[in-house]
């Protein structure tokens, strides 16, 4: 049967099969991302360590004064994918730039491909636009390359990187390295809402009427400032809690029967995003579309 | 007894994947959306580049000509986030948006024949954006198909399909394997042997 049919379906199954062998292929094969460690990685064995710690020190005042990050890294090839995929790859993973800002260039250097790559964050395209990149690629990067000298390059092409983004103003940096910010997640505000209605009935039950909507006036606004970090928006909670328990007189929840249930057991959890940083330098950005430029020498 | 109701309607909705339904098209749209804008990002580059390439061959009249026509017809398609459900017109954007990409290859390899065009500094700056589009077409296609990756399978698993029959979610089209190889395709060069 197969052989009998039509050649035009035989080679469409042929490349159909050809390109899922190809993307399995390349999922095999794909570069890893090597862990974030420090600004500057090299795996190329190419820059020293003198020179390493330099470019080390220059990116990390920079992040000190602008809150933007810089990162370098050098691998030998990101064959079989092209530098840009890759790099794609690496700025997910790595998760460079602050978070939600998501300020953050990476200059991806593969050594034995001759190829380079400035990958901008979403929170840089406005003021390192692909066109600047790929001016900083051609003009200050590529000739130093072509000479063999990768430090002079990497150090020329970050240089201009951030006297660029010198002339734009960015969210000033936070006091002491990206901290961990407390986003406010609207599920504790259905859960806080579960806990007055229904806890409040059982506390009422328990207590008393007066009592009981007290307690869960006091629980709601401790939580709500716990959460939200105003007291102003505790002392609200806590009234509409103590409101809401007192004249709820829906007596069908306060008819037993709820002590054993489990609430509380939901899973709500708020998610940092802060990951790498073996080394005290670590990201929370790591959104890029793509935007910036490639090069090669 | 209606807040009783109310309280097991959102456990059921919640237990049968109405939830993970809903965040799963939202990021469809999302990622969909983007994709959008980056096909508007290179359809808005394009009369520059067209300009200025004229500036120094206008005698490419042809592959000029070329690259106007496909985005004219690209443009004309109302690329609206609805799109995605609608796999007929997905499919006709889809193609519009390849001619695109063939058209503005060709232009690029044309543009190899003269040297001052090649040097000129806004010729590179406008290429340099071209090329970022492009690559940011590639990521958001990719992310596109990996949203509706996982739309589509939430929506044929149990107990999701069940909700998704009730509500009318349908799988949403993918880009598939043909466009990605005319898209990785380097441009053919015709020398009129063929044919």
């Amino acid at each position: 049967m197969m052989l009998l049919r039509p050649r035009a379906a035989g080679g469409l199954r042929f490349f159909v099969a050809l390109a899922l062998g190809l993307i399995v292929s390349l999922l095999a094969w794909a570069v890893d991302v090597p862990p974030l460690k420090a600004r500057v990685t090299d795996l190329t064995g190419t820059l020293n360590g003198q020179q390493r710690a330099a470019l080390e020190q220059t990116l990390a005042e920079f992040e000190a004064r602008k809150g933007a990050q810089i990162a370098v890294l050098m691998v030998p090839t990101t064959q079989p994918e092209t530098i840009d995929q890759y790099a794609v790859r690496v700025e997910e993973a790595w998760k460079l730039g602050r978070k939600g800002i998501d300020d953050s260039a990476l200059l991806v250097i593969a050594k034995d491909d001759r190829k380079l790559r400035i990958e901008v964050g979403y929170g840089f395209e406005g003021v390192l636009p692909d066109a600047i990149a790929k001016r900083i690629i051609d003009n200050d990067i590529v000739p130093r390359f072509r000479d063999g000298d990768f430090y002079g390059g990497v150090r020329a092409g970050v240089d201009r990187i951030m006297r660029v983004v010198e002339g734009e103003k960015l969210p000033p940096p936070a006091a002491h390295g990206p901290a961990r910010s407390r986003s406010f997640n609207p599920q504790w505000l259905f859960a806080l809402f579960f806990f007055v209605v229904i806890g409040g009935s059982v506390l009422r039950a328990v207590f008393g009427r007066f009592v009981g909507s007290g307690i869960v006036g006091g629980v709601a606004g401790l939580v709500g400032w716990l959460l939200i970090g105003s007291l102003a928006i505790g002392v609200i909670a806590a009234l509409i809690g103590f409101l809401l328990t007192l004249f709820n007189d829906n007596r069908s929840w306060s008819g037993g029967g709820y002590g054993g249930s489990s609430w509380g057991g939901g899973g709500f959890s708020s998610g940092g995003g802060f990951s790498g940083g073996g080394g005290g330098f670590s990201g929370g950005g790591g959104s890029s579309g793509g935007g910036g430029a490639s090069g090669s020498w | 007894m209606l807040r009783v109701l109310a309280v097991a309607a959102t456990l059921l909705l919640g237990g049968c994947g109405y939830n993970s339904l809903q965040s799963s098209d939202e990021q469809v749209k999302a990622a969909w959306s983007e994709v959008l804008n980056q096909y508007q990002r290179r359809a808005d580059l394009i009369p520059n580049l067209v300009n200025t390439v004229k500036g120094f061959a206008a005698q490419e009249q042809q592959v000029l000509l070329g690259v106007t026509q496909a985005r004219a017809r690209a443009t004309s398609i109302n690329a609206t986030p609805e799109l995605v459900n609608d796999p007929a017109a997905f499919q006709q954007f889809v193609q519009a948006q390849r001619e695109v990409t063939g058209a503005l290859s060709r232009l690029l390899a044309v543009a190899e024949n003269y040297p001052q065009l090649k040097s000129d500094q806004n010729f590179r700056d406008l290429q340099a954006q071209l090329e970022g589009t492009e690559n940011r077409i590639a990521v958001a296609r990719q992310r596109y198909i990996k949203a509706v990756q996982d739309f589509n399978t939430l929506v044929r698993q149990f107990p999701a399909n069940l909700t998704a029959m009730m509500f009318g979610y349908k799988p949403k089209p993918q880009f598939n394997v043909e466009d990605e190889k005319a898209i990785a395709k380097p441009p053919s060069v015709d020398f009129g042997t063929k044919k």
